[in-house]
């Protein structure tokens, strides 16, 4: 589709919307949001970059090839899983570090379930732009 | 393709080779050491924990008649194995040769010791994987792959039942160890279930031990290198479904069914392999035949629970194992050394080569029931337990009788002939005497018959006494092994059957002549399988093209139809019509989006346009959106309106390529909208019929309890996602992966067809 206002709006769209997708990533463990939703709002991101720029500039864009992203996410949300073994508990049980505790808060949470939420967003991000990027191609 | 005899005897395998004999020699002598523990009476028993929570354990126990077959299955096993170094020697896979046959036999032994029903039924199909890869050694040929298939399909189905046999006998029984079962027969003699649980058992020994109509898969493995057939296919493996039944015996035996299958199938199969043992010209073969009628044999008499039987059982057991195997290696040996198994070729032999002559005749002797062989003493308390048969023993005798001259004639073709007949023809080889690598089973396992025939007391008091001990329960049952009881009936029997046998010796060529036109008219089980296997694969092609026509539409509909009817015909069979639900709590906002969604839903079915159509859709799903959020789940709203978008633009790519929608033709829409409407009425039934039952809410408030103090988490439905239900999650994201990568896949290669 060749639009310049497309094109440009999709520019800066793009960007807010792969910052938002994080955004909603890190917030899930206690609001509406999370690795999955995250991942799906990551991905509309470069979707819309392909409609706009095609999908050899979107794909020059990822650098990363979505089937890669799909498989490297499934392997981190695998690892975060067997990282309890480590620490004695069963295999996905979530593992905490709280930094920095003070008397009014727990302190920055570091967890393994974060870990796993990111290999969640990476794997719904990398599918979907595997097969989009795929049917844009074919036709 | 003659292979080369001076180059391949020079040709060595490395000292890898002498593992396994190593190996199976140490087992052997380890196993001796144990006999004097059996034989004062005891068992000894190994336990490992399994699978504790569903009662599995790692058990192994060896008795009477554990110890008979492990010491069988090591010591025939360390004589194949050397054999085996010299018989292959310079073979391309001699290595995963040795691995395969080593990994069987302990394998074997697994199952032999095991305790627990389910650790045999593992070592059982351990067996079962590893005798395919033996008998399809030869990979290369047809002939190789489909008898390996035959044997892995026949026994792999017999397993099957056997492993639901053994379910139903561990919950009826309440324990899955052998020897509880064992200790607790009456009460599985008497439980309801007893009768299925025999059938499903049965299935899978008979299959595994080839008994009629089951039988054809056993000639045919054959296809294995010799040093397979004689340990796998006489001396071990086939027996595991004999073993099972002797183990079995003292708790499921005593029954009129346990005694008429056993018997009549026994009996059968003991006639009708001897018969065609006799037909048989590759020497290989008629071995094969007449392991039929032993496992036939041996049946029978596990079909008993008299003295006699159980002893001649136990001594025609080890009378076999060892006549049997060594006829095998010496079979192995001619073909080794003259290139052909060819009954009516070999001849003269004898002087060429000695030994395999002497182990020879040694072994057809025993077979033939001579005394002082040991063979003679078998066939003497296989006529007295015939005689102590409890029902027709007239029928049953004679069905014996018939077996056993027909296997004395057997034995002179195999054992005579190629060494003392005639030759007519040239032989493809010039043979010349094997080396002392391979005569040394058959030679010792010959010798063995002799000794055993005339001092069979070492044998009463280290394996059959303890056997029978195992199988009656009282180390006194077993009767005595002797040469020499006067003369009585069972002698007379056998000498009926050495004149009878020798008759059928000599007018064997004759016979053979009459029984291939009998053959020729009797139904062959052999194609009849391969007919099966056609008539299998053509349904399954036939099936394919009815509900899988590359079709979408059919796809979807046949789906939906299914579902339909399976849904639908429930509701209707049971009666189980919802009640209407009370409206009361039904607000403006919820029925103001239902209008949305079937406003939405009608247009897109009746619409043209495919634009419109996925528009209508696009509302549908975003009424659905509405409704989750109505009922306070954002995450799922947030979801389902990303996945709305995201299909848009799918289906708006895969757009630009459909025809469109009127293209003339048959209008499918009325039939689509009739399956439409019933599916949609089917589950609104399903769903009031949900509503009726009070929903249990003790594990949502379980999550909503425990988020925050376990999982520091307060969006519930994100931390059961990552947290709670992490390794539900887990699947679910590899099944996205997979998906994914199988579309890329799919579009890739039809892409790449398209353009050349």
């Amino acid at each position: 589709m060749n639009s310049i206002i497309l094109r440009v709006g999709t520019r800066y769209l793009a960007g807010i919307l792969v910052l938002f997708s994080l955004y909603m990533l890190i917030r899930g463990h206690n609001e509406p949001g999370g690795g999955f939703i995250g991942g799906l709002i990551g991905s509309t991101s470069f979707v819309l970059y392909a409609i706009a720029c095609g999908t050899a500039e979107a794909r020059a864009a990822l650098k990363i090839m979505p089937q890669n992203i799909a498989v490297a996410g499934l392997g981190i949300a695998l690892l975060a899983g067997i990282a309890a073994a480590l620490f004695g508990d069963a295999l996905f049980t979530g593992q905490w570090l709280f930094l920095n505790p003070t008397e009014d808060s727990k302190g920055l949470p570091i967890s393994t379930v974060l870990i796993f939420d990111i290999g969640v967003y990476l794997v719904v991000f990398g599918s979907i732009l595997s097969i989009v990027f795929a049917m844009e191609e074919e036709i | 393709m003659a292979r080369n005899i001076e180059t391949s005897e020079n040709r060595d395998n490395g000292l890898i080779g002498l593992i396994p004999v190593a190996l199976s020699a140490a087992l052997f002598a380890w196993l001796i050491t144990q006999a004097n523990t059996i034989a004062e009476g005891g068992a000894i028993r190994y336990v490992w924990d399994w699978v504790p929570s569903l009662g599995i354990s790692m058990s192994f126990m060896l008795d009477g008649l554990s110890l008979t077959f492990a010491l069988l299955i090591s010591g025939i096993g360390a004589m194949v194995f050397l054999y085996s170094r010299t018989y292959l020697a310079g073979q391309e896979h001699f290595n995963r040769f040795m691995f395969f046959l080593t990994s069987f036999m302990l394998a074997m032994l697994g199952l032999i010791l095991a305790d627990n029903l389910i650790t045999l039924f593992v070592f059982w199909e351990l067996t079962t994987i590893t005798s395919y890869l033996l008998i399809g050694f030869a990979h290369a040929t047809e002939k190789g792959r489909r008898s390996a298939l035959q044997a892995l399909f026949v026994t792999g189905a017999g397993a099957l039942a056997l492993l639901a046999g053994f379910i139903l006998l561990g919950t009826t029984m309440g324990s899955f160890e052998l020897s509880e079962i064992l200790a607790n027969g009456d009460a599985l003699r008497n439980h309801e279930l007893y009768v299925p649980i025999l059938i499903l058992i049965l299935a899978g020994a008979f299959t595994k031990s080839a008994q009629f109509p089951f039988h054809f898969w056993l000639p045919n493995a054959m296809a294995a290198p010799t040093p397979v057939s004689a340990f796998l296919h006489s001396a071990t493996m086939v027996k595991a479904g004999i073993y099972l039944m002797a183990r079995l015996h003292p708790a499921m035996s005593g029954t009129d069914i346990w005694f008429w299958t056993l018997t009549v199938a026994g009996a059968f199969t003991a006639v009708f392999a001897s018969v065609l043992a006799l037909r048989q010209i590759d020497l290989k073969q008629s071995l094969a035949y007449t392991t039929l009628m032993a496992l036939g044999t041996l049946t029978l008499f596990l079909g008993q629970d008299s003295a006699y039987a159980m002893t001649a059982f136990a001594t025609f057991l080890i009378v076999h194992s060892l006549y049997k195997a060594s006829l095998f290696l010496v079979v192995g040996c001619v073909d080794y050394s003259a290139g052909t198994r060819n009954a009516d070729i070999l001849g003269g032999l004898g002087r060429i080569m000695p030994v395999s002559a002497l182990a020879a005749a040694l072994a057809a002797l025993s077979m033939a029931g001579f005394p002082p062989f040991l063979g003679f003493i078998g066939k003497e308390l296989q006529y007295a337990g015939i005689l102590a048969i409890g029902s027709q023993p007239f029928v049953f005798t004679v069905a014996l009788l018939l077996s056993n001259a027909l296997m004395f004639a057997v034995a002179g073709i195999v054992a005579l002939r190629p060494f003392w007949g005639r030759r007519e023809v040239e032989l493809p080889r010039s043979p010349k005497e094997v080396p002392w690598t391979m005569l040394l089973g058959p030679v010792v396992l010959a010798c063995l018959g002799v000794f055993f025939g005339i001092h069979p007391d070492p044998l009463q008091f280290a394996l059959v006494d303890p056997l029978v001990a195992s199988l009656l329960g009282s180390i006194d049952e077993a009767k005595e092994l002797k040469l020499w009881a006067g003369v009585n009936m069972p002698l007379i029997l056998s000498i009926v059957t050495v004149t009878l046998g020798a008759a059928l010796y000599i007018g064997h060529r004759g016979l053979r002549a009459w029984l291939g036109r009998v053959v020729a008219a009797a139904p062959n089980f052999d194609r009849g399988w391969d007919r099966f296997l056609a008539g299998l694969k053509g349904f399954a092609a036939w099936q394919t093209r009815i509900i899988q026509p590359g079709i979408l539409r059919v796809y979807i509909g046949v789906t939906f139809a299914t579902a339909l009817v399976a849904i639908g015909g429930t509701i209707i069979a049971r009666n189980a019509w919802p009640g209407l639900p009370d409206f009361q709590d039904v607000t403006w906002p919820i029925i103001a989006i239902s209008l949305l969604i079937s406003v939405g839903a009608i247009m897109a079915a009746l619409t043209s346009s495919r634009v419109a159509a996925m528009a209508a859709l696009g509302v549908v799903g975003i009424g659905v959106a509405m409704v989750f959020i109505v009922f306070s789940a954002p995450d799922v709203a947030i979801t389902q309106l990303l996945v709305e978008t995201l299909v848009v633009v799918l289906v708006a790519v895969a757009l630009l390529r459909l025809p469109l929608l009127d293209q003339g033709g048959r209008d499918h829409r009325p039939a689509d909208a009739v399956l439409a409407l019933g599916v949609g009425g089917v589950f609104t039934l399903v769903l009031l019929a949900v509503l009726e039952t009070p929903i249990d809410l003790r594990l949502t408030e379980y999550f909503e309890v425990t988020s925050w103090p376990e999982a520091f988490g307060r969006n519930i439905v994100n931390v059961i996602l990552v947290d709670f239900r992490a390794l539900d999650t887990f699947g679910e994201i590899a099944v996205v992966v997979i998906a994914a990568l199988s579309a890329y896949a799919l579009l890739r290669t039809t892409s790449e067809r398209k353009d050349p």
